[in-house]
């Protein structure tokens, strides 16, 4: 009887590793780009197109770097997050909107309110090749160096916020 | 008050489930023929009861029903009404209530066509897929009710995953469920036997025709999907070895090997317990793969939300039918007596390589598709398995599967003389290598997996040939079983010259195209005459104008789309295809530049059709199979007898 033992035992190692599996999240890919600069852009701002911003003007402040649109239906989810966490003024959120039309970019933060200090528009998407974006949203935290420390792929929950990234950023601002 | 009536239907089905399950498995065992009798009516109740809860959740897409949450997450106000329809099975929700109903159909099936088998055995079966039902019952109406209200109303929905708003998915997830839910006939069949402890051939005999049918279906079914993914994800791949194809993979080279297994222990009792295991591993892959897709284990493109409530019921109903049918299985296989012996060569050793080499690539497959969650569950980082891996496991444990095609069938049972298949065999293989060797020359370049491909294909089609030959000069008659599996011998024959053609002798290009630009591809120009913008039922989309040409004639017109669709903003390619039987030519638009200008993306891809023709044509060997008159002899004779 052993040997028909055999498939019940290969089967319950594999259900273990599948429970194992599912507390893990298989989006949360690491990105090649933590513990190196930031690449660099000079965009326009969604405010006034006439003015630029590049990560070099953000030199020795940590920051929330983080890429979204309006066609982008996870943004929004995440878009009450990024509000209160602006309101606290812990750590300044600069956003990226990313192959989008301005007007609409706009049209979705003065319905639901600005939690960026400011929004660059990467029309074409060109940055966010640079930057790794495979998805939106995303959201990296940038160090006074202009490192990336961290990045966060799908829309930035209270739980990410309060376990990963606050820590992260109260470490760096000492 | 429409989806209120689907969900008490899904209540009532539940509860018909577990009489169906309860009442004719404790009948059988002890010997209660009322009890048993109850097997029939109620499966048929529960189908009836299943059905209306899809008629139910279909109306409710069809007329926009936005007060019902599913409709709200995966229709559109503006969505065609076919699309609507489909939409029912394109949430997580829908597709499981899909599941149960086809589930609910197969089990129909069984009630219908099983008048000449035992009652014990019809009870058990049924009973068996009523339990398998239940289990899915429950989880719809604990985690994933299709029926849930949004009050107040939405406006309007977000709109159906542009993916699949597409022709090809109307018709292949129920194909393609066919296929995976059908192999719980041939499951509950093997658990019947395990249960009775009669693990005789009958059971093999009365499984044939029904694995047959469920693996005709997923065959058609992963070939639609291929194709699906060939014209839809605009990357002109046909095969991405995404974990959810490779769901469909591994019950279908299960299946595959179950198939020929159940010949062995029908026609000569041997391999009976082996049969057994295959009949549960089959459908056991396919709640697996149901798993891996469902539960966001693993990120895929076809991946729904992901819940972890879900994932866990999903886990442990998995390791309560799988891990029940092999403990199952561990404490009665053992009884099971050896059957017939046979020779180092005979029909029963090709058989038997034939099943390991299956098996083996099954494994290849579900370690690679598992891979990456073993390492990450041990914290060993965050990989991806790709393509690289799977071609150079695949193609070595497939090329040797594939010469087995040639000789097997052609192999006697019990005991095969070497000389005497030698002597068969031998012009034909000869005659195949010489055309496999210099064939390839004619055709550019000379490149040593084409000529294996080439060989494999032609030892196929020679052996065949030769097998034919001989059942007509000897004189044997119309036999559905035989020229139905030499029909789907050769649609693999088929399907590897396309696979062998296109792989080696694709050509891409990748673009940027000014209006009047002109690029020319294998002998045919393509001149891009721009894009227009055009609007959709509920997209936008740019429109872009291909004119091909071959030698200054026009050839054909293509217009490949960039869409927009408007409820979700997601950007979507619509490649334009010309297809041919010895080429397609895909275009794809790719971004919008600068001045009119696009990038486009070109494809000449040689004899790719044949890998889905060849695709049918083994479904459709399967399914020539299934008439055998002896599957229907069978039945008259039992009933005569009763």
């Amino acid at each position: 009887m052993k040997r028909f033992l055999i498939p019940l035992g290969i089967f319950i190692v594999l259900v273990g590793f599948l429970a194992i599996g599912l507390r893990l999240d298989p989006r949360e890919v690491p990105s090649p780009l933590i513990g190196k600069p930031a690449p660099d852009f000079k965009l326009a701002l969604l405010s006034d197109p006439a003015k630029q911003l590049s990560p070099a003007d953000l030199r020795g402040k940590v920051w929330l770097f983080n890429v979204w649109a309006s066609w982008c239906a996870s943004c929004r989810e995440e878009h009450s997050v990024l509000l209160d966490l602006s309101k606290q003024g812990i750590v300044p959120i600069y956003g990226m909107d990313y192959k989008d039309q301005p007007g609409d970019a706009q049209a979705v933060l003065n319905r639901y309110g600005n939690p960026y200090v400011e929004t660059v528009v990467d029309l074409d998407g060109r940055v966010g090749i640079n930057y790794g974006v495979y998805g939106v949203p995303e959201t990296y935290l940038i160090d006074r160096n202009g490192i990336i420390r961290y990045k966060h792929t799908g829309p930035v929950t209270r739980e990410s916020l309060d376990k990963k990234i606050l820590p992260l950023v109260k470490e760096l601002q000492q | 008050m429409i989806p209120e009536l689907g969900n008490f239907s899904l209540i009532l089905a539940l509860l018909l489930a577990l009489t169906q399950s309860i009442l004719p498995l404790a009948g059988a065992a002890r010997n209660n023929p009322a009890w048993m009798s109850v097997a029939r009516p109620a499966a048929r109740a529960q189908f009836l009861f299943v059905a209306i809860a899809f008629g139910c959740l279909a109306y409710s897409f069809l007329i926009n029903d936005f007060s019902v949450l599913n409709v709200v997450q995966h229709s559109f106000s503006k969505l065609p009404p076919i699309y609507r329809f489909t939409a029912t099975w394109g949430s997580h929700e829908g597709s499981l209530l899909l599941w149960t109903f086809i589930l609910a159909l197969w089990t129909l099936a069984v009630t219908l066509f099983s008048r000449h088998l035992p009652d014990d055995m019809v009870a058990r079966v049924i009973g068996v897929m009523g339990l398998v039902s239940c289990g899915l019952l429950l989880f719809m109406l604990t985690t994933s009710n299709p029926f849930i209200r949004l009050l107040p109303a939405a406006m309007d929905g977000s709109d159906l995953n542009p993916l699949l708003q597409d022709p090809g998915m109307v018709i292949h997830p129920p194909i393609l469920y066919m296929g995976y839910v059908g192999f719980s006939v041939a499951f509950a069949f093997a658990l019947a036997a395990l249960i009775s402890g009669k693990l005789d051939a009958s059971w093999a005999r009365w499984s044939r025709p029904w694995t047959t049918a469920a693996w005709s279906f997923l065959t058609l079914g992963i070939m639609m999907g291929s194709w699906w993914a060939y014209y839809e994800l605009g990357w002109g791949g046909w095969w991405f070895w995404d974990p959810t194809e490779n769901a469909s993979l591994m019950p279908w080279l299960v299946g595959t090997a179950l198939i020929h297994s159940l010949a062995v222990t029908e026609k000569r009792g041997t391999f009976k317990a082996w049969t057994v295991f295959l009949a549960i591993g089959a459908f056991s892959l396919s709640l697996l793969g149901t798993f891996l897709v469902r539960s966001g284990v693993l990120s895929s493109v076809h991946s729904f939300a992901t819940d972890p409530a879900r994932g866990l019921f999903i886990l442990a109903f998995l390791a309560v039918v799988i891990g029940g049918s092999l403990l199952l299985f561990a404490f009665r296989a053992s009884q099971v007596g050896l059957g017939g012996r046979f020779a180092l060569v005979s029909r029963e050793s090709f058989l038997m390589a034939n099943n390991i080499l299956l098996l083996t690539a099954t494994g290849a497959v579900l370690l690679g598709t598992l891979y990456p969650l073993f390492l990450d569950a041990l914290g060993l980082g965050k990989i991806s398995v790709g393509p690289p891996y799977f071609n150079s496991v695949f193609v070595p444990l497939v090329t040797p599967l594939l010469l087995l095609i040639g000789v097997g069938p052609m192999a006697r049972w019990k005991q095969a003389s070497v000389p005497e298949l030698a002597d068969r065999l031998k012009w034909g293989f000869g005659a195949s290598v010489v055309v496999a060797l210099l064939l390839p020359l004619t055709l550019g370049a000379w490149k040593p997996m084409v000529s294996l491909g080439i060989l494999l294909a032609l030892w196929i089609v020679v052996s065949i040939a030769i097998n034919v030959q001989g059942r007509l000069r000897g004189g044997g008659g119309w036999s559905a079983n035989f020229y139905g599996m030499n029909l789907a011998h050769f649609g693999v024959a088929v399907a590897v010259i396309g696979v062998t053609m296109v792989s080696a002798y694709e050509t891409e290009r990748n673009v940027r195209m000014n209006v009047g630009d002109t690029v020319t591809l294998k002998g045919y120009t393509f001149l891009f005459k721009g894009a227009q913008d055009m609007d959709g039922p509920n997209y936008k989309a740019a429109r872009g104008t291909l004119e091909v040409s071959r030698d200054g004639k026009p050839v054909t017109t293509l217009y490949p789309e960039k869409r927009t669709y408007t409820a979700s903003g997601m950007p979507f390619t619509e490649s334009a295809i010309d297809y041919g039987f010895t080429r397609d030519l895909y275009t794809a638009m790719g971004e919008s530049l600068d001045g009119g200008a696009w990038s486009v993306r070109l494809f000449h891809k040689p004899f790719v059709v044949w890998i889905w023709i060849g695709a049918v044509l083994m479904a459709l060997g399967g399914a020539m199979s299934i008439t055998d008159r002896r599957y229907r002899t069978s039945r008259k004779q039992g009933r005569a007898g009763a």
